[in-house]
């Protein structure tokens, strides 16, 4: 068991190495270089004067060299004044050194985002605080929904309740969540006025009148995913020997279901709601910006749309990280819940 | 200038009588099928079940409209009416007298008409690219399922690399306007529709190497035909002009196989490694047929269900894609009228009007609603045999 985590965990350091190097490629490509340095320089900038911005502040450098900076295994420098050999931070406002170390991601230093004009760590972590407790509250609405439905469905299959609960969870998958942001939005917040068609006012403080829409809207699309496999589990399981062997024991339906049935139908969902984070990342983005809430969606957008380097490459590493964490935790789980994988 | 309006039950009876075309060609194909749906194999079994019937009903409405969207709409989905402005659903064109039946959006477009067009945005991109995908996850799927070892963990470490990108991010490094200006879309371009040529040469090839008259065809017809669409798709240099297409909607499109082609390899690579340890691939071997001849006739074959119903989930899946695309202001035109572009342009202002924003809203949500519903009543069916 120890071995198989030591390899996932090397196999996941080097998809995260291949991915930082390619969004590192991406983000460096020429236009996107350029597109920097005009948003970084004053109006009506000339050519020359933008690529002497470029060189100056490192971005012509070598493109392994400055991978290697960013990484923290080849030391950052300073702008050296070509007159006076004065050197100066490259970028003032985040702390820059003025004399050459290894800072970067290994040493815990995230670089510097140019779009907030302050340090990476100082924009990312409060942003991912705010996120966490969306995802906090979207999963405390998620999952008991989730599995009440399957449950519910998969408990007597082919009955009405099965094909009422089957048609709506299928519904729910179908319903991204820019789509069912807005006909919530319209419903809940323009025509009964109950709900806030906004999140920002959450920094003041998280309601049920400003945080219900978000939530819900970030749940619906997992919810159905999560029902149909909870759905699928139990249906095999109640086709199972044992269940038919309890029920002739002469136990009741319920006992049946809630003392045999569940525990082993609940293996499987384990593992699809873990693998559910992935795909709630991309709600995430969607929903922060939809409902103006400034979370990790939101300074990824941002980050994105303005060329930051180094905060998009931050939040790449963030969500590629929570990706593969989350699928070793659930290939570890599944082994631990399931005693016939646990035991070979 | 106050406007005249038609009353709401005036609109509906507007909405279905603009669709006559879909109506009439939905009764040419679906009643037909009802009565012999004995004869029609896994297609007519479909009209056995309410949810197939109500699948297949949503998937063709689209598609008919997407054919028929000329015929249907009644305005140019682009034309501005100034008058027409945020106007509400059933308001009539002082000039033409013509209705705007689902109201003018911000731009005073007609919604109606917008949404018609979009549809054939999405089913033109969303089920090309699932048919794209499809050819990359099978090519690449085979192999590493068949023979495992060095290729499978190559293919699988780099299927697994790009499945860990969130979409999102990936969407908004490789569709930009920037982006367009390097070879990046154009090489992957060329290295994706590389492969539905290499699978139909490999396929003939295994068939029919023993038999050259229909071999020489066979291959003729898809080196030629191959060779002219990707001469058309990646170098825009189709020499009858008849294959084009814009660069910023190569760039989705080529951004949304990346997206979708990993998933598909992971499917057909668990089936290979299912299938090939049953009784007639062992038959196959021992007959000394080749390893690609057992792969593309022996176990392709026998994939099929699981694919169909995956392949109807992916196109319901890479339509969201599409409408995040626009959702996000990524790679599509701002004012084309495709869902995802719509949505996001009417959701900014839905405190003060929301008639704009339903109907692309409802029509995304239906035909991925109707992909759904196709998928669990195939692989319902596919599972009582």
């Amino acid at each position: 068991m120890l071995t198989f985590i030591f390899r996932r965990l090397g196999t996941m350091v080097l998809t995260m190495l291949c991915l930082t190097l390619v969004v590192f490629f991406l983000i460096n490509l020429d236009p996107n270089l350029k597109k920097l340095a005009i948003s970084q320089t004053e109006m009506h900038t000339s050519a020359e004067q933008l690529e002497q911005w470029l060189v100056t502040h490192g971005y012509r450098e070598n493109f392994f060299v400055r991978y290697g900076q960013w990484l923290g295994v080849i030391k950052k420098q300073p702008i050296i004044n070509p007159q006076t050999g004065e050197a100066t931070q490259r970028f003032p406002f985040c702390d820059d050194p003025t004399e050459p170390v290894y800072s970067g991601v290994l040493e815990g230093d995230f670089g510097c985002s140019t779009k907030f004009r302050t340090a990476v760590a100082k924009k990312l972590f409060p942003a991912l605080g705010a996120t966490g407790i969306l995802m906090f509250w979207v999963l405390v609405v998620m999952i008991p929904v989730s599995l009440l439905i399957g449950i519910l469905a998969g408990m007597r299959e082919g009955s009405r309740t099965d094909r009422t609960l089957s048609v709506a969870s299928i519904a729910s998958t179908a319903t991204p969540e820019y789509v069912s942001g807005v006909i919530f939005t319209v419903i809940f917040a323009t025509w009964l006025g109950w709900l806030n068609g906004s999140a920002a006012s959450t920094r003041n403080g998280i309601t049920l009148y400003n945080f219900t829409l978000p939530v819900i809207t970030l749940a619906i699309y997992g919810i159905g995913y999560i029902a149909r496999m909870t759905r699928a589990s139990m249906v095999e399981v109640m086709t199972q020997q044992y269940i038919r062997t309890a029920r002739l024991k002469g136990l009741s339906f319920r006992s049946v279901v809630i003392k045999h049935a569940l525990r082993n139908a609940l293996i499987a969902p384990f593992t699809v709601i873990m693998l559910q984070f992935p795909w709630l990342l991309t709600g995430v983005v969607v929903v922060e910006i939809m409902f103006r809430y400034q979370g990790f969606g939101y300074t990824l957008v941002e980050a994105a749309s303005n060329n930051d380097i180094d905060l998009l490459l931050s939040c790449s590493l963030v969500s590629v990280f929570i990706v593969l964490i989350t699928q070793l935790i659930s290939d570890v789980g599944y082994a631990f819940l399931n005693p016939r994988i646990r035991v070979q | 200038m106050q406007l005249e309006f038609i009353s709401v039950f005036g609109i509906i009876t507007g909405v279905i009588a603009r669709f006559w075309p879909v109506w009439i060609a939905l009764a040419v194909i679906m009643v037909p099928s009802y009565v012999y749906k004995k004869k029609l194999g896994l297609y007519g079994q479909l009209y056995d079940s309410g949810v197939g019937i109500a699948g297949l009903l949503i998937c063709l409405f689209w598609l008919f409209t997407a054919i028929f969207a000329s015929t249907i709409s009644p305005f140019n989905p682009l034309q501005q009416l100034v008058v027409m402005k945020d106007a509400l659903p059933g308001a009539i064109d002082p000039d033409t007298h013509k209705v705007f039946l689902f109201g003018g959006d911000k731009l005073a477009r007609d919604v109606f008409s917008r949404m018609v067009y979009g549809s054939q945005i999405v089913l033109i991109i969303a089920p090309a690219a699932t048919g794209f995908a499809l050819m990359v996850g099978i090519t690449l799927g085979l192999p590493a399922g068949y023979y495992g070892g060095r290729i499978d963990s190559v293919l699988s470490f780099l299927a697994n690399l790009v499945l860990a990108f969130p979409v999102i991010l990936l969407f908004y490094l490789l569709v930009t306007p920037g982006i367009m200006d390097t070879p990046i879309p154009y090489a992957m371009a060329g290295l994706f529709f590389l492969f539905p040529i290499i699978f139909f040469v490999v396929l003939f090839w295994t068939r029919f190497k023993n038999r050259p008259d229909r071999l020489y065809v066979l291959l003729a017809i898809t080196l030629i035909l191959g060779g002219w669409i990707y001469a058309g798709l990646v170098f825009d240099a189709d020499p009858l002009g008849i294959v084009h297409i814009a660069p910023n909607q190569l760039n989705i499109f080529v951004a949304v196989v990346f997206a979708s082609s990993p998933g598909v390899f992971r499917i057909v690579r668990g089936l290979v490694m299912d299938i090939k340890t049953r009784d007639y691939v062992a038959a196959a071997q021992t007959r000394g047929e080749s390893p690609w001849y057992i792969m593309l006739w022996e176990i392709l074959p026998n994939a099929r269900g699981p694919l169909i119903v995956d392949t109807c989930l992916r196109i319901g899946y890479t339509t969201i894609l599409l409408g995040t695309l626009g959702y996000f202001g990524l790679g599509l035109a701002p004012e084309s009228p495709d869902w995802g572009t719509a949505i996001k342009d009417a959701s900014r202002l839905l405190r003060a009007v929301i008639h704009p924003a339903l109907p692309p809203t409802i029509a995304l949500m239906s035909f991925v609603l109707g992909l759904n519903l196709l998928a669990d009543s195939l692989r319902e069916q596919s599972m009582k045999d």
